[in-house]
């Protein structure tokens, strides 16, 4: 299938995968807020999905640190490809506070390609609309 | 030449696969203003359908790939011909052979074997965890479901889709009987589960089991998959409209929207509650309507 069509599909139906990698919870807690039928993310056909199989889009929260480095790593490629990743929260951006602890591995785009970042701590489900809009802004302009 | 024509295009794969998609936004739609919310574009089901086109397809290492592959046309082709069938008893009554009720029956049972054969060849214990539970709950409700239709055999005394269509017709619809409206409520009951829709959903339970029997399905095969899905909550109301109310149109859309009020009223039961409820209540009221029916009410 030609490429336009594919991202066109894509950016009209992205299906996302929660992947929590050592967040506080309160990025996750907003996650599923921006999942409820108050933002009701369905009508630009945003979904949750159980399976990192189903993904085209990983949301990552969280300070990524040893125990869960090589986690995100299989997650990563067990997502059938085209997938984006999207950082959420300070944490899988910069790391905050939890920089050049003793478990950190690194901010999340030294590990795995980040194409969207959402910073705020944590970031409200109004941020991660704008992020998610600016992200499918980024794909259409790219290709 | 005609057969092809029939199976691919129209009242085959193209037709089935339009009309589903309609109603899969349907129910969406509905879901979403039930919850008060805005709910998806009309052409997102065709979306959701290219892009997973689009996708790679993963093959897991540990799956049987011929298997895993052939699970979801196994099911897409079975559905497929069923759509014909019935169709073709809709349009032309007198068309088709005795004994095709028997078969829509069976092709329609070919779908959760096919799902459980795909679930259980990627390898996945997650997948085959979810295997087992389609397992029992298709074990569970196909016995009600076939009584169910059997009242309408008993009433009418034939097993050809035609006959049935034409004589409900003439001498008033399944329906209005006694018997037959506890039999459609049980078989409405059913086919809940027989569409893995949320009562009933346990087998692929996103929150629980991620996914369930489709955890390990990515690109084609998993859109072939959900097209089945589609496809199937188009026939499955036409089969109910065509055993009840002698195929009219309006009562297609009846069937659709009640099951969409019981997917959205209701939260998913355990398998060990669903199979009782299939085994007890359902086969109950079910073999009722069955008695009630031979004695003529
Ligand atoms: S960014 Fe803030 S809210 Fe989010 S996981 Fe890190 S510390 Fe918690």
């Amino acid at each position: 299938m030609s490429a336009p069509i594919k991202i066109k599909a894509l950016t009209k139906s992205i299906w996302v995968f929660h992947a929590a990698c050592s967040p506080c919870n309160n990025c996750d807690i907003e996650l599923l807020d921006a999942l409820t039928p108050r933002y009701d993310l369905e009508r630009f056909g945003i979904q949750l999905v159980g399976s990192v199989r189903h993904a085209d889009a990983l949301l990552v929260t969280g300070a990524v640190n040893k125990k869960v480095v090589d986690r995100i790593k299989r997650l990563y490629e067990q997502a059938p490809k085209p997938c984006v990743v999207v950082a959420v929260g300070n944490c899988a951006c910069s790391e905050i506070m939890f920089r050049d602890s003793y478990n950190t591995c690194g901010p999340l785009d030294k590990i795995i390609p980040v194409n969207a970042y959402i910073p705020g701590c944590p970031p409200k489900p109004e941020a991660m609309i704008t992020g998610i809009v600016k992200l499918i802004k980024a794909l259409k302009g790219e290709k | 030449m005609r057969t092809l024509f029939e199976f691919i295009i129209f009242p085959g794969f193209l037709f089935t696969a339009i009309a589903g998609m309609v109603f899969s936004w349907i129910d969406r739609k509905v879901t979403a203003r039930v919850q008060w919310r805005q709910g998806p574009p009309f052409f997102q089901p065709v979306y959701d359908f290219i892009k997973l086109l689009g996708k790679e397809t993963i093959v897991p290492s540990s799956a049987n790939s011929v298997i895993f592959l052939l699970s979801p046309l196994l099911a897409i082709a079975s559905t497929t011909l069923a759509s014909v069938i019935l169709w073709k008893a809709i349009i032309n009554p007198q068309s088709l052979f005795v004994g095709d009720l028997l078969v829509v029956i069976y092709l329609l049972a070919v779908t959760p074997l096919a799902v459980i054969l795909g679930a259980s060849a990627s390898g996945n214990p997650i997948a085959s965890l979810a295997a087992s539970r389609e397992m029992k709950l298709y074990s569970a409700y196909e016995l009600p479901f076939i009584f169910s239709i059997l009242v309408s055999v008993i009433k009418l005394n034939t097993i050809k889709l035609g006959e049935i269509i034409l004589s409900q017709q003439s001498s008033g619809i399944i329906f209005n009987s006694f018997s037959g409206v506890i039999a459609f409520v049980v078989f409405l009951l059913t086919i809940q589960a027989k569409l893995g829709l949320v009562p009933f959903d346990m087998a692929e339970a996103e929150t629980e089991i991620a996914g369930g029997v489709f955890i390990e399905y990515s690109g084609v095969p998993l859109a072939i998959h959900k097209l089945n899905r589609i496809m199937l909550l188009f026939i499955i109301p036409v089969f109910a409209s065509v055993l009840f109310f002698g195929g009219k149109f309006w009562s297609i859309i009846v069937v659709l929207v009640l099951i969409i009020l019981i997917r959205n009223t209701n939260p998913r039961v355990r398998i060990d509650q669903a199979i009782k409820f299939f085994w007890r209540t359902c086969l109950i009221f079910s073999i009722f309507a069955v008695v009630l029916a031979t004695i003529g009410y």
